[in-house]
């Protein structure tokens, strides 16, 4: 089904109208009611009216995360905050989180879109949805749940973890779509295994995985392990959350919902916008947006754009499966985290030199599996193994804090973390995903 | 009266011990008494040895993360009860002990108890207060 076959299987010309008319009323709200956007306007010469074509947005200043975080928490607001109905920040932090606010209007757009997306995967009113994102501060839970909403599909808003009751409500409730990263579906699949149970008795006919990068390798795992049709799904805070584009059943590029959100590709050196088909780095501007709307907002990530046929009858350009990203963050577990985040965290620990190394595993539970080497310096060695566990206590709980995730710490002889050319190398990552280097 | 100890930091791999081990032994150092400490993932090696200076400065060019910590040797009288009488006088004298571990036999044939206690210069006090017999180096 096709749930808003007017927008969706519009065509190309009609789509670049609709989006010109929101893209200029945007452009001239933001110079209107953001100073943020009116300075980076005016220091470029850029005026509002100077849009006239699409091809006019390369015109525009780009947006990045470091701009949002010098703004926090409601710099890029351009409504007062009496319309503003939710709020929603990013994931992860390097200091400050990324804000994003929702006007009622925004939150319909959310819904929308996101029943789009759920739509794509198969779903509609006669299903049941249970939704293993987490609930909170994080898009993924909040915006699944709005989007079944408009959907008018079941919805068993049972958040993620407890992982022995996801099961049992897969039983009693027999939902037929599930929703939750990709890794913690191929965890359920491994407590279900331990615990005798078998997908294959269960009614789950689509899962919508995001919110992490995972590859087509995997997809294969979790349709096999799970006995359902895996789709990925994209968005980030900062333009919506989930929803920004799905993949339909042809599972071959993920849809964009691009009457409401503008996408380019660009050369992520010069910013130069290449043409469909050409990998670089994926920009945003949210068309519709009224809590915080972007203009160009570059997402670090990596992949490209193109056009079918798509089997599926929606008309709406697609992107590839995210290849990468062209920056050092990384994702565990669902959070973002820069390495330059776990060096300060180190620092601030009395003694303790940052000297570390990251490995992420995600062989054997499935979910991934962070382990924090930490060099053990004089400074901080001590002869009786109660200080050294103290330490290494001290450094778990501050990273759990502070990065909101559990790491396994572990104390490791000077230089036996591999020095190449003066320089650590600070992450090894074994899992089984696209790497920015391969691109 | 302090002995010089010198603790090795160690990861729990394989052939760790033997190259600290190997270092000291190149550099014609006598082991005197040798205790490890160990938790999941790493160990703490701690000896006592002929030449403690010289012990620390070649096992730091082998870059080894090691350091000096001072203890209280006690020579043990080798009857029954000879551990129970020390013990029995740290208790009553409320000296507090971290760990504790034997030496090698000497020359002599007696053999030295390492103490590492809270407060070392409280624990000497009582040692020479209680008679017992203390000593400085190996």
């Amino acid at each position: 089904m096709i749930y808003n076959k007017e927008i969706e299987t519009m065509n190309i010309p009609q789509m670049q109208e609709l989006q010109l008319e929101r893209l200029r009323d945007l452009v001239k709200r933001v110079y209107e009611k953001v100073p943020f956007y009116k300075k980076k306007f005016d220091e470029l010469g850029v005026k509002p009216e100077n849009i006239k074509t699409l091809s006019d947005i390369s015109k525009l200043p780009f947006t990045t995360k470091d701009e949002m975080r010098e703004t926090f928490p409601y710099g890029l607001l351009s409504t007062s905050l009496d319309n503003i109905v939710e709020i929603h920040t990013s994931s992860g932090t390097t200091g400050l989180p990324v804000v994003a606010g929702y006007t009622e209007n925004d939150r319909t757009l959310w819904s929308e879109v996101m029943a789009r997306c759920l739509a794509m995967a198969g779903a509609d009113k006669s299903d049941t949805i249970q939704n293993a994102y987490g609930y909170g501060l994080f898009t993924g839970g909040l915006g699944v749940h709005h989007g079944a909403g408009s959907l008018g599909a079941t919805i068993i808003p049972i958040s993620s973890g407890n992982t022995e009751k996801q099961l049992q409500y897969m039983q009693d409730f027999k939902p037929t779509v599930l929703t939750c990263t990709p890794s913690y579906s191929l965890f359920m699949a491994e407590i279900a295994r331990e615990n005798g149970l078998d997908f294959r008795n269960f009614d789950l006919k689509a899962g919508i995985f995001g919110a992490e990068p995972w590859s087509d390798n995997m997809r294969v795992e979790i349709e096999k392990k799970l006995n359902l049709k895996a789709y990925d799904i994209y968005g980030l805070t900062e333009i919506i959350g989930p929803g920004v584009s799905c993949e339909c059943e042809a599972q071959n590029g993920l849809h964009i919902n691009e009457d409401f959100f503008y996408p380019e590709i660009i050369n992520p050196e010069t910013g130069e916008v290449l043409p469909e088909g050409e990998k670089g780095e994926l920009v945003f501007t949210t068309l519709s947006r009224e809590g915080t709307p972007l203009i160009r907002y570059r997402t670090r990530d990596i992949t490209w754009l193109f056009r079918d046929n798509c089997s599926c009858g929606r008309t709406t350009i697609k992107m590839h499966r995210i290849l990468g990203r062209n920056d050092d963050m990384l994702i565990l577990k669902g959070v973002n985290v820069f390495p330059s985040q776990i060096e300060n965290i180190l620092m601030k620990i009395e003694n303790t030199e940052p000297h570390y190394q990251i490995i992420i595993d995600r062989e054997s539970s499935q979910l991934d599996n962070v382990e924090l080497q930490v060099e053990v310096e004089e400074s901080f060695f001590s002869d009786e193994t109660k200080d050294m566990e103290l330490i290494r206590k001290q450094i778990y709980k501050e990273m759990k804090q502070q990065l909101g995730i559990a790491l396994n710490i572990k104390l490791v002889e000077p230089k036996s973390i591999a020095r190449s050319m003066g320089k650590a190398k600070r992450v090894i990552d074994k899992r089984d995903l696209p790497k920015a280097g391969e691109i | 009266m302090k002995v010089k100890q010198i603790s090795v930091f160690l990861e729990n791999t394989t052939g760790r011990l033997a190259e600290v081990t190997k270092t000291i032994a190149n550099a014609g150092i006598n082991l005197r008494a040798i205790s490890i400490a160990d938790t999941a993932d790493f160990g703490i090696l701690r000896i006592i040895v002929d030449k403690p200076d010289k012990g620390m400065e070649v096992l730091k060019n082998a870059e080894f993360t090691a350091k000096l910590t001072e203890v209280i040797g006690i020579i043990l009288d080798d009857e029954p009860g000879g551990l129970m009488k020390i013990m029995d006088i740290f208790n009553r004298n409320g000296v507090n002990i971290e760990y504790l571990y034997s030496s090698l036999i000497n020359e002599n044939g007696s053999v030295v108890i390492i103490f590492k206690v809270e407060d070392i210069d409280h624990g000497l006090e009582i040692v020479k207060k209680s008679g017992l017999e203390a000593i400085s180096s190996f």
